[in-house]
């Protein structure tokens, strides 16, 4: 047997635990950030909240009080644009991804949809701006597009990952009983993958619902109600922004108060979509 | 990020038959039922062209709407480094500066604490925690980029100016970085915030790649008599190097495009400096901060050109990143990402 | 240079199945001894359990007294990392190390154990390549081509040689050339041959005439039992068990 000498024996168990020492400090300092950052939302931002906060509009700078009812309704009517654009575009596309691509143009959309995917989202806002904003005016519904655009490449490749999961067999059995490819599509494939597709969707959703840049120049933000698709209107990120960097102290705590708010929607979108994966439907196989 | 893989169409492409039998009522059904086979169809292409035409779409605005100040500046652009838009005069030189150095930080801070993680989480972990662990590694992810500027501003910068900052002004002010005074909107505060947020992206791609290292790879080491930390490093990540590179230039592409959190800590002044500690200026920053405010033509021309050069930067730096993945996780399938 | 193993009581789990049950054999040095049996009879368990790769998996867990030279493998405080030093293996399906030269793939264990003396190194480099017969056919490449860029075969052999390189007491073999070609399935016995004058090899296989070629004692396991341990020639003329028989005989299995 190889002849090995124990210091340097010795070495190679000091070097293992070391290793997983440092390992396990890695994951102490991840969390580290993860903790504060929640600690804060909750503290900061439970104490700020109050009834106001939900049913009032802000006040004008000087006085306190005031709420970001209008940012919350605002995001609300901005992310229901970006939806009725982006979900029917990106699952469509996924759709086609799926069921129907062959070739070089299937491989460009993937390859666009990744691209898409990595642009930042200042530079979506100022597409956007320069075609609907440029010669008309900041409004809601240019702040949906932005949005919507953004949430086009996570719906499209989750709806054709989930697509891809329904089996085969399915599909022929479909065609096989006579009807349709459109209909089989439609009524078959997409219903059996339907709540994969939905988590995708509700992914989307939450991750766009953060988003400020966007927004910057598109919806502007508001600090009056207004609901009007033609008008800027309010957003709850954008408030949370110009809050946070304003010198008022009433409006840090508003600032804080919206981004718990936030923060709750996202985390409770996010488990909403864990709960519907665990039980087992994703993919409508079991 | 996804990655891309050429795939086959699972569907068939058959058109709408209908059983046997030849009755008119089939026959009409059969054309009635090809046409709506026809209509769905070019529906679908058309949502998936439409992917394409949007990133085309954007590239056109974007050259659009430079067109003026790269008619005016040309390549002068990108070597200038005087910021003035009182005086009409433009040099992007600063913010570049500032995007690179800030993701520079970002990725020296990240690199480590990612591969740490997504080590320990693959190789190291007793099962039970995987889950909880990998779980809370992507809620980072989750939280909009404005809720970490927030929490930068109170938290982050009073942490910086009253203890990091000094304490490495002592310790490392000697290499020129970190030399004071320390103001907490600063390059550095920036850099920490930027690598909070792409740690999970790095350390999650990395776990995908560790995960795709085939099992007799581990098992060849550890017949060696290999330590638990040896067959790791022979027989795990030697084999991903090539995705682990993939994953944090993905990282970087993240960092360089990251704008919200960035603008509000890192103090907005289009300066290049070598401390650490002083201000700065990014490229999605300035369009953040100065595009609402552009009160002349040339003004905004020059903000959208620097937001082109961006999205090209992005762009490449997003396909060699997907490129370097690939050539790893190629033939291993994709778990769905959730 | 071979020793002997000596097996005693052993138990081995997957959670909670019990994939072996009270296996004793001795294990005699210098010669091959061929591990045989059904599919999941629990023979490459057995094998694992040598160099304790089977606690590696998750829920797994063995015990009972294996003694290897002056070693008991599963006794109190002995690592297995050291277990693995002397009970080398090598795997059903070749696994060289992509990254590395045919070179590096075979100094691989060395470097681990400490050995930076190149002129070491070459030396024992080229002694494993030549044990596994593997030394024409690389030596012009030894830094250049991949562990990877071999054929099937010639992937095997490296494997070999890596496991040899750090001089193990034993080598286990796991089902060796079932992923190969008739061709280098044929040099893998022939090899087999050569190496049991400096080794104890444990080999398992599913083929049964492999067995009779290359071992000098034959075990057959069934469902987690060891069922009958002889020289391999009584194995297969005159089983004393009838499972054995069946199993021979193609009855089942």
């Amino acid at each position: 047997m190889l002849n090995a000498s124990p210091t340097l024996q010795w070495h190679r168990k000091f070097a293992d635990r070391l290793a997983t020492s440092l390992a396990v400090l890695c994951v102490l300092l991840v969390m580290l950030p993860l903790a504060a950052i929640f600690i804060y939302l909750v503290i900061r931002g439970i104490g700020s909240l109050d009834l106001a906060f939900f049913t009032q509009a802000p006040k004008p700078v000087g006085e306190t009080g005031g709420g970001m009812a209008n940012a919350i309704v605002g995001s609300g009517i901005v992310l229901g644009v970006g939806s009725v654009i982006g979900v029917p575009l990106g699952v469509g596309a996924g759709v086609y991804l799926s069921e129907y691509s062959r070739g070089q143009f299937g491989k460009l959309v993937r390859f666009t949809a990744d691209v898409l995917n990595g642009v930042p989202s200042i530079v979506i806002g100022i597409a956007v701006y320069a075609l609907l904003v440029l010669h008309q005016h900041y409004s809601a519904f240019a702040g949906g597009v932005a949005l919507g655009i953004m949430m086009i490449p996570t719906i499209t490749r989750s709806t054709e990952e989930m697509l891809r999961l329904v089996p085969n067999a399915i599909r022929e059995a479909a065609l096989g009983l006579g009807i349709p490819q459109w209909r089989s599509t439609l009524s078959i494939t997409l219903r059996t993958a339907t709540s994969g597709v939905l988590t995708g969707i509700m992914l989307a959703f939450a991750r766009v619902s953060g988003e400020t840049a966007p927004l910057l120049f598109t919806a502007l933000g508001n600090t009056f109600w207004s609901t009007k698709l033609d008008q800027p209107i309010a957003a709850l990120p954008l408030q949370i922004y110009v809050y946070a960097n304003s010198p008022y102290d009433d409006w840090h705590r508003l600032a804080w108060a919206g981004a718990f708010v936030l923060i709750a929607l996202i985390v409770v979108t996010s488990a909403s979509v864990r709960w519907i994966a665990s039980r087992g439907f994703v993919g409508g196989v079991q | 990020m996804s990655v891309a893989q050429p795939q086959q169409p699972t569907g068939s492409a058959l058109p709408g038959t209908v059983g046997a039998g030849v009755s008119a009522v089939s026959r009409r059904s059969s054309r009635a039922s090809r046409i709506a086979d026809a209509v769905f169809y070019g529906l679908v292409w058309l949502c998936a062209a439409c992917v394409v035409a949007i990133v085309g779409f954007i590239l056109l605005q974007l050259i659009k709407g430079s067109d003026l100040a790269l008619a005016k500046f040309g390549w002068k652009f990108f070597t200038g480094s005087d910021w003035d838009p009182v005086n009409g005069s433009f040099g992007a030189v600063p913010f570049i500066y500032g995007t690179l150095v800030s993701s520079l930080v970002a990725l020296v801070i990240a690199i480590p604490l990612s591969l740490g993680v997504a080590i320990f989480i693959t190789e190291m972990c007793p099962r039970g925690l995987r889950g909880i662990l990998s779980y809370l590694t992507e809620l980072l992810a989750a939280i909009p980029s404005v809720i970490y500027g927030l929490w930068a501003i109170f938290v982050l910068v009073p942490l910086i100016m009253r203890y990091f900052g000094p304490a490495l002004e002592k310790t490392l002010g000697w290499t020129g970085l970190f030399r004071g005074p320390v103001q907490g909107f600063c390059m550095f505060t920036a850099g920490v915030v930027l690598s909070i947020m792409i740690i999970p992206i790095i350390s999650s791609i990395t776990r995908e790649i560790l995960t795709a290292v085939p099992h007799q790879q581990r098992e060849a080491a550890l017949a060696l008599g290999a330590t638990r930390w040896e067959m790791i490093r022979v027989g795990v990540l030697r084999n991903a190097r090539a995705g682990i590179s993939g994953a944090i230039i993905l990282g970087l592409g993240r960092a360089l495009g990251e704008t919200m959190a960035v603008t509000m800590v890192i103090g907005n002044s289009p300066q290049i400096v070598k401390s650490l500690f002083a201000p700065a200026y990014t490229m999605a920053s300035v369009i953040a901060n100065e595009f609402s405010e552009a009160t002349y033509d040339l003004y905004t021309s020059a903000l959208i050109e620097i937001g082109l050069a961006l999205f090209i930067v992005t762009i490449i730096v997003n396909i060699l990143a997907q490129v370097l993945i690939w050539t790893v996780t190629r033939g291993t399938p994709r778990r769905a990402s959730a | 240079m071979g020793v002997g193993i000596k097996v005693e009581g052993l138990n081995a789990w997957f959670g909670k199945h019990q994939a072996l049950f009270g296996i004793n054999m001795d294990i005699l040095p210098n010669r091959a001894t061929a591990i045989i049996g059904p599919s999941g009879c629990g023979k490459s368990t057995f094998v694992r359990c040598l160099n304790r790769l089977h606690e590696t998996n998750p829920d797994a867990r063995a015990d009972g007294k294996v003694q290897v030279k002056d070693m008991d493998i599963y006794g109190a405080g002995v690592a297995p990392v050291d277990v693995r030093r002397r009970v080398g293996m090598v795997f059903q399906k070749p696994n060289p190390f992509p990254s590395m030269t045919i070179y590096d793939n075979v100094a691989a264990g060395l470097k681990l154990n400490g050995f930076r003396n190149r002129k070491k190194l070459d030396e024992i480099v080229e002694k494993s390549l030549r044990s596994s017969a593997l030394w024409d056919e690389v030596k012009d490449d030894l830094r250049k081509k991949s562990g990877a860029s071999l054929s099937g075969g010639q992937q095997q052999r490296l494997c070999i040689a890596r496991a040899l390189a750090v001089e193990p007491d034993v080598l286990l073999m796991d089902e060796p050339a079932s992923a190969l070609d008739p061709i280098s399935t044929a040099k893998i016995e022939d090899l087999i041959f050569e190496l049991k004058e400096n080794y104890t090899v444990v080999i398992v296989t599913h083929n049964m005439q492999q067995a009779a070629r290359v071992a000098e004692f034959t075990a057959f396991f069934l469902m987690g039992k060891l069922i009958e341990f002889d020289k391999t020639e009584k194995i297969f003329t005159t089983p004393s068990d009838k499972r054995t028989e069946d199993y021979i005989t193609g009855r089942f299995g």
